[in-house]
């Protein structure tokens, strides 16, 4: 398949590896922030192509990870309304809220329903129309614009029974909050699908505020060795800067369509981060020109005010403060099958990843 | 972040495309580029199209790969 | 365990384990290990004896039906555990409504699958049910046949050794891709057909000039990687796999891409798992890849005495990580 094998070569793999080794001159610490990346990592074993020397840190990349509680609360109060069909990706199912998680409440009856993409959402408020369709739109920039565009189209089209609850997130204001706690990293891996929407510029800060570097990486074997060269080098010719190693996706200034689209719909907003807890302009909530199709706005929903389990330590976690085995409850009360915080859940999630790798 | 994959377009349609990964077919909404001609590729992302890729670049990425690994010296 | 029943509980991965074992096996004071095939001895006859139950959803899919299915499915199960399947019994729950014509299609399969087989339909049940008391037609299966002398080894992995070869008879996937493209609710289309097929002839053809065949498995639902996490405990061997060499065909794997499924661990009807002592595993290839089922058959790991009751996989890319065990149904993801 083009464009993937080419960039999965052993002999190339093989010889990056080696210039790693031969690169390291002390020890780095590497955050990546994106949850296709630690997916990566963990599914090609990057880990053992690099020398001891090289820490790769897991943040918070992904979205299902970083979905607050209050937000499955709310799902889940709608799922329990007549008439409405819940409609996620499938990430979205196993996440634990307060008390239940989608998985269980469609098990008991609940008009829950995976799709692939937000146009498949609107396929289901087309064809059954005296359903009101509520669509979770969660991921950060990349997918965002998707949703954009299908709100459009439910405008466009005069859609009266689809909205939209928004957890959609941005990337830049959660890295800057890493930095800012002190959390020790040399570098970062940058997500390379948020950079081919937003452009490089947007991690322009961690350089020119930070002085922190960062390489914007593919999610092929190749492209992640070459982006962990880099940060190697920018550390050791003290050269911070924002380099793009995904060149074949992403440019300084990225998807202007795309961005025109994003923000035609949405606008920044403040956000609640599992783990962090909230981030000011962090979020994207729909303009006012669509409450329309704003799910909280259109059918108001309380839920119970919630505080999270206090032994999880996802927030650490999150954080690359501490490695999931650090926590009380890994492996006793927190599995994949049963789990209790969100890194557990995403199979991206750092708990998961963890559990996967170290559990035979 | 996230599963986006390379997918050759096969045919348009309006504003939907057909792509294909290794023969897989899956639709894809083109609202976010422009240009696209059959026989281009694009990342697919959750039913949408998000980006083309550049071959020139993709070539380009993949000399600098192979030059690393003809190059014993570091 | 979980209070109530879900969905992960069927897929044949870690939960189905833990359901299974600990309910099931523990009230029925079920003999261990679990077998594809339960053995018994009497009389001097070692008779292997398997049921299953068939609900797939679409019930016509590329490649087959619920009836073909159900057929392959008892047929392989018995000839894994190294049984020549002779008898076969079929009892269907249908829902009220369902087209005649399509139940006569579906027998039709089954009759055609039973004569290539050689096995016969002796005995079966049915029963209707009301409209939504079952999602169309159910189907359970039972079958029994003799085990040569010599051969009872071969459903409890008792002789496996260090050094085995581990042998799949193709390309992984292609059932679990056909039945989801085949439900229509997904954005995407591909022409994989399902491997549904009945393995005995092939499988005897091996069993019938080999005899270093140490362990054999049909990967169906939860994929090679089931398989192979119960082959670990089983053994209490370790098993390294080349992943380079694990067959999956190009749609399978461009799915697999999008979708975020792991290939090892989708279903398949029509692929064993054969491990074999080393000295016999080229010969045992050339007889698989002379049958029509098995032309792609690849050589794709084996038993070490390293990292014991772990699976590690040598991944394309050079590097080496356990393999995932599978948990619950996958689901496409976006991230």
């Amino acid at each position: 398949m083009k464009y993937i094998e080419e960039y999965r070569e052993k002999s190339l793999i093989l010889k990056l590896s080696d210039h790693i080794k031969k690169s390291v001159k002390r020890n780095y610490s590497f955050m990546e922030v994106c949850g296709g990346h630690t997916s990566a990592i963990h599914r090609f074993g990057i880990p053992s192509l690099l020398p001891p020397e090289i820490k790769l840190i897991s943040g918070p990349g992904c979205p299902v990870c970083v979905t607050a509680t209050d937000f499955i609360d709310k799902a889940l109060a709608y799922s329990q309304m007549e008439n409405v069909t819940i409609v996620t990706f499938g990430d979205l199912i196993m996440v634990p809220g307060s008390s239940s998680s989608l998985e269980k409440e469609k098990t008991r009856g609940a008009d829950i329903r995976i799709v692939f993409s937000g146009l498949d959402a609107l396929n289901i408020a087309r064809t059954e129309p005296d359903k009101t369709v509520i669509f979770l739109g969660i991921g950060f920039e990349t997918t965002a614009p998707g949703t954009a565009v299908t709100v459009r189209t439910a405008r466009k089209e005069g859609f009266g029974n689809f909205l939209l609850l928004s957890a959609h997130k941005v990337m830049p204001p959660v890295m800057e909050a890493i930095v800012r706690e002190g959390i020790k990293i040399d570098g970062f891996i940058c997500p390379g699908h948020v950079a081919a929407i937003t452009g490089s510029h947007i991690f322009n800060f961690l350089p020119e505020k930070y002085r922190l570097g960062c390489v914007i990486a593919g999610f092929e074997p190749t492209d992640l060795l070459q982006s962990i060269l880099m940060l190697v080098r920018q550390v050791n010719t003290n050269s911070p800067d924002v380099e793009i190693q995904y060149s074949r996706a992403v440019t300084a200034n990225g998807n202007l369509v795309a961005q025109d689209q994003l923000y035609g719909v949405f606008e920044p907003c403040d956000a609640n981060w599992r783990g962090f807890g909230n981030i000011s302009d962090s979020g994207l909530r729909l303009k006012r020109e669509y409450d329309a199709f704003d799910a909280e706005k259109r059918i108001p929903v309380t839920i119970q005010q919630y505080r999270d389990n206090p032994s999880c330590i996802c927030g650490d976690v999150l954080r690359g403060l501490k490695i999931p085995g650090n926590c009380s409850l890994f492996r006793s009360s927190c599995t994949p099958e049963n789990p209790v915080g969100a890194c557990m859940v995403s199979s991206e999630g750092a708990c998961n990843s963890y559990f996967k790798y170290h559990s035979q | 972040m996230c599963l986006s994959v390379p997918a050759l377009v096969v045919a348009i349609d309006g504003q939907m495309a057909d792509v294909s990964v290794g023969g897989a077919m899956f639709k894809a909404g083109l609202h976010m580029v422009e240009n696209v001609r059959t026989g281009d590729y694009i990342l697919l992302h959750a039913g949408f199209a998000i980006q083309k890729i550049s071959e020139e670049e993709a070539l380009e990425t993949l000399n600098l790969l192979n030059e690393l690994k003809n190059f014993e010296n570091e | 365990m979980s209070e109530i029943v879900t969905l992960n509980h069927g897929s044949g991965g870690k939960q189905s384990h833990e359901l299974i074992m600990n309910l099931f096996v523990k009230k029925f004071g079920m003999p261990l290990p679990l077998t594809d095939s339960a053995v018994f001895t009497e009389n001097g006859c070692t008779l292997a004896f398997t049921t299953d139950s068939y609900v797939v959803d679409p019930i016509f899919f590329p490649g087959g039906n619920i009836g073909k299915l159900a057929l392959c499915g008892t047929v392989n199960d018995l000839s894994v555990s190294g049984a020549v399947p002779k008898y076969i019994s079929a009892s269907f729950i249908i829902e009220e409504g369902f087209p005649v014509k399509d139940l006569e299609i579906i027998a039709g399969s089954m009759a055609e699958e039973a004569e290539g087989a050689g096995v016969k339909i002796v005995t079966g049940d049915t029963k209707v049910v009301g409209k939504g008391k079952c999602d169309k037609l159910f189907i359970t299966t039972a079958g029994t046949g003799f085990i040569k002398s010599g051969f009872e080894h071969i459903s409890t992995g008792k002789m496996i050794r260090s050094g085995d070869k581990l042998i799949v008879n193709g390309p992984l996937g292609d059932h679990a891709i056909a039945v989801l493209g085949a439900r229509n609710n997904m954005s995407f289309s591909s022409s994989v057909m399902s491997d549904c097929a009945s393995l005995n002839h092939m499988i005897q053809s091996v069993l019938s000039e080999c005899n270093l065949v140490h362990f054999m498995r049909d990967l169906t639902r939860g994929g090679l990687s089931s398989v192979l996490y119960e082959l670990s405990h089983l053994s209490g061997m370790g098993i390294s796999i080349d992943e380079t060499s694990v067959p999956v065909d190009d749609p399978v794997r461009g799915l697999c891409e999008v979708l975020g499924f792991d290939p090892f661990t989708l279903a398949n009807e029509g692929k064993v798992l054969i491990v074999a002592g080393s000295e016999e595993h080229e010969k045992i290839l050339n007889i698989l890849r002379s049958h029509p089922l098995g032309r792609k058959s690849a050589l794709i790991g084996e038993i070490s005495d390293v990292k014991k009751g772990n699976v590690i996989l040598n991944t394309f890319s050079g590097g080496q990580r356990i393999l995932d065990i599978p948990s619950g149904i996958q689901l496409p993801r976006i991230c």
